[in-house]
């Protein structure tokens, strides 16, 4: 497989990824908009910072209306994390690696392209919203069903996983960076509970809500909550899982080529050292300081993947 | 796909001539008014069709383009805005008799191409011989002379072209264009097959119809059988294309695909050891057999344009050197340039020995005083084309013109007679299409896809029908409205 081509399919992947994502991010900061009008403006910047794209929107904007951070978020073609402009460089990269995908994989990504650009066509009314996001995660998993049924397991399917679970790892990192200060106090000081609305954000924002509560019950408690999106390897979007799953398919390609990578390595590292655990000793050593090294160490195996496998000249 | 790329004009413009009707010879209904024998089953099943139904099809199979991608970007508009080359569900049907004679010409003609080819960029007898005069090729921007005294891997040139069929009669049948680069549209007439099966599988059962769906696994052994002395073993075949950008990508990834090859661009190649290679996830891998399609000038920016990013830096000196095929070979523009196009019929009796089986539309060369004076006296009733133009483009419709536009033209002539050539305007034959109010006959041409290896000419049977959709219209090209069909050859 051409070098190029793994790399397109690894960021077809993380773009994938990364609309629904944003889709998500996009759903939580909503709800709290909607319902708590006073921290409106505070929630939608923690949105943009998650979404790396702060910076570009205070440029362009300044004041966090929802209007104008929903539309930035979804539709604006100067922010590069757009729903449009992550499923365009999604849809590029599909096309780059076309013959590296199945006719019912380029079919589905094609078809979210086209589905995504005339529903985003004009800005979208706040009352229309939901389903404009709903939408949106359905596109996603029309195309991640059309790639796990129809493609073969070979190294193009373990590129575009290996961009899958890397982005996700990301984004789950980030959510916590941006929010960690919400679960310090009540860890500090046992017994004061976190404010229910925003630890439901948080839950909300990788689509976990639910599963949550059905693990833990009714108890709330911000050591349960980061031990849930960082260490429980049964939770699809926390980095355990997304880093056990980096490694296997990293292990799959070591042996497609019958070759070793530093990439394997890393990869087996980031899942049995740093996210051992126990969740208290991620606390004893700081929370911020144990995301900002995870965010630091996926991006390095970002690089190390490009390199091992030439992805670039 | 490019517009300009699908095809050149057949003979652009509308007629309007005044009070002057033209009669065109329609390949579904024959002058007395009886379906011609080749459509009679077609037919038998189209009256039986409730035409509501035919209309759902045919909306469905634009979705279905859609969702394939069998699009096109147009430079510069909106993000989305992709086009659509119109689908016309109504097939185009050849008989098994006459594609005997058309392939049998066509053959003819690509073996006379590809053998000019090698004379002209070894020791030039035919220019030698008076029958082609030196001056069309010294000044020619087509002809390579680094090409000079090289031979291509299995003496082939054209591994892949295209002969511009049109037809005006029941047996008259002329070649207006050869397409010796790189032809396109071969992807349209194996989409447009599949979608036929897919929205008429029953007329498929009904109709014994020859296949086309191996074109690209005979490419694919076309290509290898071409393949370079420094390969060793299986042949690595590899398609190169500019990029997703490009208005042909879709073409480029379809072929790719369907022979099993990789699909590369410059940045994927250099030259290492004497060989180019492509950049595999496991280091550099040598190709035997590169499928460009990108022009020569882009090929190597050492050697060419230096300002290309498509190419391959040194890919000429490996070739020189015998490492690596192109398809086709760098230079072979220089036959199907229209101002060698009027000397076919000599090329091709001179290295067959035979008369040309498909006639050339008459020509008249705008450098000869005397054919000069002939052109601008008919002018209101001659299509005239810019030599080296493409695409319908800079060209005069002699009958579609303006007073103004005539005299303008006329000045530019006689200017530089040296850059045309002209020929009569043709009454294209026509092939209905659906509309919302039935059947409409409307002007086809065919480009038939040839494949030539030192095993042999294979032609699928059928090629790209491209149908100018807008009545009365002679413009078949993808750039200025024109459609395409599905194309039929009947089993004997």
């Amino acid at each position: 497989m051409l070098g190029k081509t793994a790399g397109s399919l690894f960021w077809m992947a993380r773009y994938l990824e990364r609309s629904e994502n944003n889709a998500r991010l996009i759903d939580a900061g909503f709800r709290i908009a909607l319902t708590r009008s006073s921290t409106a403006a505070a929630e939608w910047k923690s949105v943009l910072v998650t979404a790396g794209v702060n910076q570009a929107f205070q440029a362009a904007h300044g004041d966090y209306s929802s209007a104008r951070v929903i539309d930035f978020l979804l539709r604006d073609p100067a922010n590069p994390s757009s729903i449009l402009s992550v499923i365009r460089q999604a849809r590029d990269n599909a096309r780059t690696a076309r013959t590296a995908l199945t006719r019912e994989t380029w079919e589905a990504v094609n078809t979210s392209w086209m589905t995504l650009v005339a529903l985003l066509k004009r800005p979208v009314r706040e009352d229309d919203l939901p389903d404009v996001l709903t939408t949106i995660r359905q596109q996603s998993a029309h195309v991640r069903g059309a790639l796990n049924g129809t493609m073969l397991r070979n190294d193009g399917y373990h590129f575009a996983l290996l961009g899958t679970f890397l982005e996700r790892a990301d984004n789950t990192a980030r959510i916590l960076d941006v929010k960690y200060y919400l679960l310090l106090p009540s860890v500090a000081h046992i017994g004061t509970s976190i404010d229910n609305v925003q630890w439901e954000t948080i839950l909300r924002s990788v689509s976990a809500h639910r599963a949550y509560r059905w693990l833990y019950g009714a108890e709330i408690s911000a050591l349960k909550i980061a031990e849930f999106l960082i260490l429980y390897r049964q939770m699809p979007r926390s980095l355990a899982f997304c880093c056990e799953r980096m490694e296997a398919h990293l292990a799959q390609l070591q042996r497609h080529y019958e070759e070793e990578t530093e990439a394997w390595r890393l990869a087996h590292a980031l899942s049995h050292e740093k996210l051992a655990g126990p969740i208290q000793s991620i606390f004893d050593g700081g929370l911020h300081q144990y995301v900002t090294s995870f965010l630091r160490d996926t991006a390095g195996l970002a690089r190390q993947v490009e390199r091992d496998y030439r992805f670039v000249e | 796909m490019q517009a300009e790329d699908i095809g050149r004009a057949a003979d652009d413009g509308m007629l309007r001539g005044k009070g002057r009707r033209i009669s065109f010879f329609d390949e579904m209904t024959s002058q007395e008014g009886g379906t011609r024998s080749p459509y009679r089953e077609y037919c038998g099943w189209f009256e039986a069709e409730d035409a509501a139904r035919i209309q759902r099809k045919a909306q469905q199979a634009e979705a279905l383009f859609r969702t394939t991608g069998i699009t096109f970007n147009v430079y510069g508009a909106a993000d989305g805005d992709e086009r659509l080359i119109p689908f016309d569900v109504v097939p185009r049907i050849i008989s098994a008799r006459e594609w005997r004679r058309l392939s049998r010409g066509i053959e003819q003609r690509v073996r006379a191409l590809n053998a000019f080819l090698y004379d002209i960029y070894h020791r030039q007898e035919i220019l030698r011989a008076g029958r082609v005069p030196t001056e069309l090729i010294a000044g020619n921007e087509a002809f390579l002379p680094m090409m000079m005294g090289l031979d291509p891997p299995g003496g082939i040139y054209t591994h892949i072209s295209g002969t511009d069929i049109v037809r005006t009669g029941a047996d008259e049948f002329y070649v207006l264009e050869d397409n010796a680069r790189t032809p396109s549209g071969v992807s349209y007439m194996l989409e447009n097959r599949e979608t036929m099966l897919q929205m008429f599988p029953e007329l498929f059962a009904k109709v014994p119809v020859r296949e086309v769906s191996d074109y690209p696994i005979n490419l694919l052994k076309s290509l290898a059988a071409c393949a370079p002395p420094a390969c060793g073993g299986t042949p690595t075949v590899a398609v190169l294309t500019p990029g997703i950008h490009n208005s042909a990508y879709y073409e480029h990834s379809f072929l790719a695909d369907h022979m099993g090859a990789e699909l590369v661009e410059g940045h994927d190649l250099r030259v290492i050891d004497g060989r180019v290679a492509m950049r595999t996830t496991q280091g550099y891998k040598a190709i035997d057999v590169i499928y460009r399609r990108v022009d020569d000038d882009f090929l190597d920016p050492l050697n060419f344009r230096p300002d290309s990013m498509l190419g391959v830096p040194g890919i000429w000196d490996v070739y020189r050197a015998g490492g690596i095929t192109i398809a086709n070979a760098p230079g072979t523009g220089i036959a199907d340039d229209k101002a060698l196009y009027s000397y076919m019929p000599d090329i091709i009796e001179f290295y067959t020995g035979e008369k040309a089986l498909l006639p050339n539309v008459p020509t008249w060369r705008c450098s000869d005083p005397e054919h000069l004076r002939e052109v601008l006296d008919r002018l209101p009733e001659l299509v005239v084309k810019e030599v080296h133009g493409s695409g319908g483009y800079g060209m005069l419709v002699g009958p579609a013109a303006s007073k103004k536009e005539l005299a303008a033209f006329r000045a530019k002539l006689e200017a530089n007679p040296g850059n045309y050539i002209a020929q009569p305007t043709l009454s294209l034959s026509t092939v209905p299409i659906f509309t919302k109010k039935g059947l409409a006959p409307r002007h086809v041409d065919l480009r038939p896809f040839v494949l030539m290896s030192p095993q042999g000419i294979t032609i699928t049977p059928g090629g790209l029908t491209r149908v100018a959709m807008t009545k009365g219209s002679l413009v078949v090209n993808s750039s200025q409205g024109g459609g395409t069909k599905d194309t039929w050859v009947l089993e004997d």
